[in-house]
C-alpha cells in the first residue's frame, strides 16, 4: 500500500533544463544503498554542489553548495517539480524516483517523459504530469517571476491549473486507479497466479 | 488466402506472451528470461521478504555482479565497504531464494548483457527483462528485451510477469555498404544524432536493411544496446543464419535435435510483408562516417570531421540554453571542430563494446604501436570469457606492448559507480553508451566513439579520424573481409 493521491495544491520548483537524465537526478556513485530510503540527500547532487577537484585524481575534492542551483535557493519550494522536456531519460535506476519522492516531491511536470522513468515514478506514488510545450514554458516563467505561485494538480479531474491557466492531462485509467487507491501492480499480478502458472508450464 | 492481419516480429512475440489482456488494464506479459545484478535488485528482494513471497520460477532468473565491482584484483575482498555490502547482499539473496549467481571469480561472470548472449541464455522469440536500461542489447537475437525499474524486478521475481502497455512500433532501415573505418557503433551514433535522444521514446524499434543483415551478432548487439539512447523501449533484429550460427553449441542453448527444432520455430520470427509500423525511417549506409559525440547526451553526435553546431542553429530558446550549458560543461566551443583535440583517457569497455570482436578490432589497430604519452588507456573485457579468449588469442600481449591496461571484467568506467572513474575536467574517448554530465565520474567529459576510433585516439593522443590510420586495401586484398569491415 502506497500513499494515495487525489488532489495536490503546492508551490513548485522550476528546472528549465531539457533532457535531464537519471544520472543527474541521482549519480551512480550514490546507488550503493540496499534500501529505498535516504536518496533525497543526493537528489541532483552534482548540480547542488560544486566540486573543487583534489590535487591528484586519487584525492577527493571538496564540495560546496552551488548557490545558483534552484534547490539551494530558499525562495523556491513545494511538492511539485517542473522540468524541461524529456525528463528522466537514460538509466532505468528507480533510485531516481526514490530520490525525488524522498526529497518531498509528489508531482513532476514536464512536456515529455522518458518511458522507464514514467513507470518508475508511477510505481512510487510520484505523478508525472505531461503538459504542452507552451503550457510548460509559461508555467516555468510564471514560477520564476513569482515563486509563491500555487499550482493545483487534480488527479480526479486530470487537470493541472494555476492562476487563470489550466490544462487537462492524460494518464491511463489503470495507473490513475492505482494512485488514487494506493495500489501496487504486484497486487494485480498476484491475483493472476493460476493463469501465470499454467502459462509457465505450457512454455517451458 | 489467410485473413489474418500481417504482423511485425515485435507483435508476434508480444502477442505470444500475453497471459492476460483486459480492457483498461496494461497487458500481463510473461517473462521468459530475467537477469539481475547487485545494484537494482536488493530492494526487490526486500519487497519479497516483506510480503513473504517466493521467487515464482528460479530457473528463469540469472544473477551476476557487474556494476559495482572493481576491475582490479577481483580475487580479493572488495575494499569499499558499501560496494562490498551490496555484492554480499546479492550473494545472500541468491542463496536464500535459490537463484544461480555468476559471482566475482566465476568463469561466467561479466556484464549482464554480455554474459546472457555468450551463455546461450538469450534466445530468439523470448521476452527478456533486467533492471538495467541496456537490456535492449539482447534484442539483437530477435526478442523483446527491455530495461525495468526495481519495483518491476520485484514483480517479475514474484510473478514472472510484468504489466506493460504495448508500445508503438518503429522500423529503422539501413541499406548500402559501410565505408572504410565505419562500424556498427557509428551506425547507431549516426541514427541517434539524426533523431535525437528522445526520437524513439514510446516506440519499440526493429532494425532492418542489408547494412544490418551484413553485421555480425556482436555488432548487432552494439546497435540494439543503444536503442534506449534515443528513448526507445527496446530494439530488435529479426534472427537469421548469423543468429543461429552464433547460438549453436552455447552452454544453455538448445542442443542437437532440440536446436534444429528451435531453429525452425525461430525462422518464423520475421515481420510479415505488409505488416504496419507506426513509423518507418530509412538511412543510407554510405552517408555514415566515423562518429563522435561532442555534448552531454548521445544525440549530440557528429561525423568526426564535422564542426559542432552553433547556438544559433538551435531552433528553440530552451534548446539553446541547454545546448550552451552542455558545451560549457564539455569545455568545447560552438562551431568548432573536435578533430585534433587532445584527450586524457581512452576507455574500451561496457555492454556496448566490450565483446571479443571489439577487443580484436582494437588490437588490429594498435598491433606493433604504442599509446600516446598523454593518455591512459583502459581495456575492460565485458566478461571473464571475453578476458580468457583475449588471452588465448594473445591480445593481452598486444595491449601490454601498446601500454594499454587490460583489466578484469565489469561495467567499469561506463557509469562512475565503482572505483574506475575519469577525473574531473579530463577528456575520455569512450566506447560506452552515455556522455551525460558526470557519467564517468564527477565533472568528467566523455566523447563517445567506436572501438576503432577509440584505438586510433589512444595512439595519437587526440581526437582522430580513424580512416587516416587505416591503409587502403592493396589490389590483391580487395574483396577480402578485413576485421574492421566486418565489425
Amino acid at each position: 500500500m502506497k500513499d494515495k493521491f487525489t488532489v495536490l495544491k503546492s508551490t513548485a520548483v522550476p528546472i528549465s533544463a531539457e533532457n535531464i537524465d537519471t544520472d543527474q537526478i541521482i549519480p551512480a556513485r550514490f546507488l550503493k544503498a540496499t534500501t529505498r530510503e535516504g536518496f533525497g540527500d543526493n537528489l541532483f547532487r552534482d548540480w547542488r554542489y560544486d566540486l573543487i577537484p583534489g590535487p591528484s585524481p586519487k584525492e577527493k575534492g571538496v564540495e560546496t553548495p552551488n548557490k545558483e542551483f534552484v534547490l539551494n535557493n530558499p525562495i523556491y519550494g513545494g511538492k511539485i517539480l517542473v522540468a524541461g522536456k524529456n525528463f528522466g531519460c537514460g538509466s532505468s535506476r528507480e533510485h531516481a524516483a526514490w530520490a525525488i519522492y524522498d526529497y518531498g516531491f509528489r508531482v513532476v511536470v514536464s512536456s515529455f517523459f522518458a518511458d522507464i522513468f514514467k513507470n518508475n515514478a508511477l510505481n512510487n506514488a510520484v505523478l508525472p504530469v505531461v503538459v504542452s510545450d507552451v503550457f510548460l514554458k509559461n508555467l516555468l516563467e510564471t514560477i520564476q517571476k513569482n515563486p509563491s505561485t500555487e499550482i493545483t494538480v487534480d488527479l480526479m479531474n486530470q487537470e493541472i491549473s494555476y492562476g487563470n491557466e489550466s490544462q487537462k492531462f492524460e494518464i491511463n485509467a489503470y495507473k490513475r486507479e492505482c494512485l488514487i487507491n494506493g495500489y501496487d501492480d504486484i497486487d494485480y499480478l498476484l491475483s493472476l497466479n493460476k493463469e501465470i502458472r499454467e502459462f509457465d508450464v505450457a512454455h517451458s | 488466402m489467410s485473413e489474418t492481419k500481417p504482423k511485425t516480429i515485435f507483435e508476434k512475440i508480444w502477442d505470444a506472451h500475453v497471459v492476460k489482456h483486459a480492457d483498461g488494464y496494461p497487458d500481463a506479459l510473461f517473462i521468459d528470461r530475467h537477469f539481475i545484478h547487485e545494484v537494482t535488485s536488493p530492494q526487490a528482494f526486500d519487497g519479497l521478504k516483506k510480503r513473504s513471497l517466493q521467487v515464482f520460477n528460479t530457473k528463469r532468473t540469472t544473477a551476476t555482479a557487474d556494476h559495482n565491482v572493481p576491475t582490479k584484483d577481483q580475487h580479493l575482498p572488495i575494499k569499499e565497504a558499501l560496494s562490498r555490502h551490496q555484492v554480499e547482499t546479492l550473494r545472500k539473496n541468491c542463496k536464500e531464494f535459490g537463484i544461480e549467481l555468476y559471482d566475482l571469480g566465476h568463469p561466467y561472470q561479466g556484464i549482464v548483457h554480455i554474459i546472457g548472449p555468450e551463455l546461450g541464455l538469450t534466445l530468439p522469440g523470448m521476452t527478456i527483462v533486467c533492471g538495467d536500461s541496456h537490456t535492449s542489447t539482447h534484442g539483437a537475437f530477435g526478442n523483446i528485451a527491455f530495461g525495468i525499474g526495481t519495483s518491476e524486478v520485484e514483480q517479475v521475481l514474484a510473478t514472472q510477469c510484468i504489466l506493460q502497455y504495448k508500445p508503438k512500433t518503429m522500423k529503422i532501415e539501413i541499406n548500402g555498404a559501410l565505408g572504410k573505418g565505419v562500424v556498427s557503433k557509428d551506425i547507431i551514433l549516426y541514427i541517434i544524432s539524426k533523431i535525437s535522444a528522445s526520437g524513439a521514446t514510446g516506440f519499440f524499434v526493429e532494425y532492418a536493411g542489408d547494412a544490418i543483415r551484413n553485421l555480425s551478432m556482436e555488432a548487432r548487439m552494439t546497435i540494439c544496446n543503444m536503442s534506449i539512447e534515443m528513448g526507445a523501449r527496446g530494439g530488435l533484429i529479426a534472427p537469421d543464419e548469423t543468429t543461429f550460427d552464433y547460438i549453436k553449441g552455447r552452454k544453455f542453448a538448445p542442443q542437437g535435435e532440440a536446436f534444429d527444432k528451435s531453429v525452425s520455430e525461430w525462422k518464423k520470427l520475421v515481420s510479415d510483408s505488409g505488416a504496419e509500423y507506426d513509423q518507418v525511417l530509412k538511412f543510407d549506409a554510405a552517408d555514415i562516417a566515423p562518429m563522435i559525440t561532442y555534448g552531454t547526451n548521445p544525440g549530440m553526435g557528429m561525423k568526426v570531421t564535422d564542426r559542432i553546431p552553433t547556438t544559433e542553429e538551435m531552433k528553440e530558446i530552451s534548446e539553446q540554453t541547454s545546448f550552451k550549458k552542455s558545451l560549457e560543461y564539455m569545455g568545447v566551443e560552438p562551431g568548432s571542430r573536435l578533430l585534433g583535440k587532445a584527450i586524457d583517457y581512452v576507455f574500451i569497455g561496457s555492454c556496448t563494446n566490450a565483446r571479443i570482436e571489439d577487443l580484436r578490432a582494437v588490437a588490429s589497430m594498435v598491433k606493433g604501436k604504442k599509446k600516446a604519452e598523454n593518455v591512459e588507456v583502459w581495456v575492460v573485457p565485458g566478461s571473464k570469457q571475453v578476458q580468457e579468449q583475449a588471452r588465448k588469442e594473445g591480445l593481452d600481449k598486444i595491449f601490454e606492448a601498446a601500454g594499454f591496461e587490460l583489466r578484469d571484467s565489469g561495467c567499469s568506467a561506463c557509469l562512475g559507480m565503482n572505483e574506475d572513474k575519469i577525473p574531473a575536467g579530463k577528456y575520455c574517448i569512450s566506447t560506452s553508451n552515455r556522455n551525460f554530465e558526470g557519467r564517468q565520474g564527477p565533472k568528467s567529459r566523455t566523447f563517445l566513439a567506436s572501438p576503432l576510433s577509440a584505438a586510433a585516439a589512444a595512439i595519437t593522443g587526440k581526437v582522430t579520424d580513424v580512416r587516416d590510420l587505416i591503409p587502403d586495401p592493396s589490389p590483391k586484398e580487395k574483396g577480402e573481409e578485413t576485421v574492421w569491415a566486418k565489425k
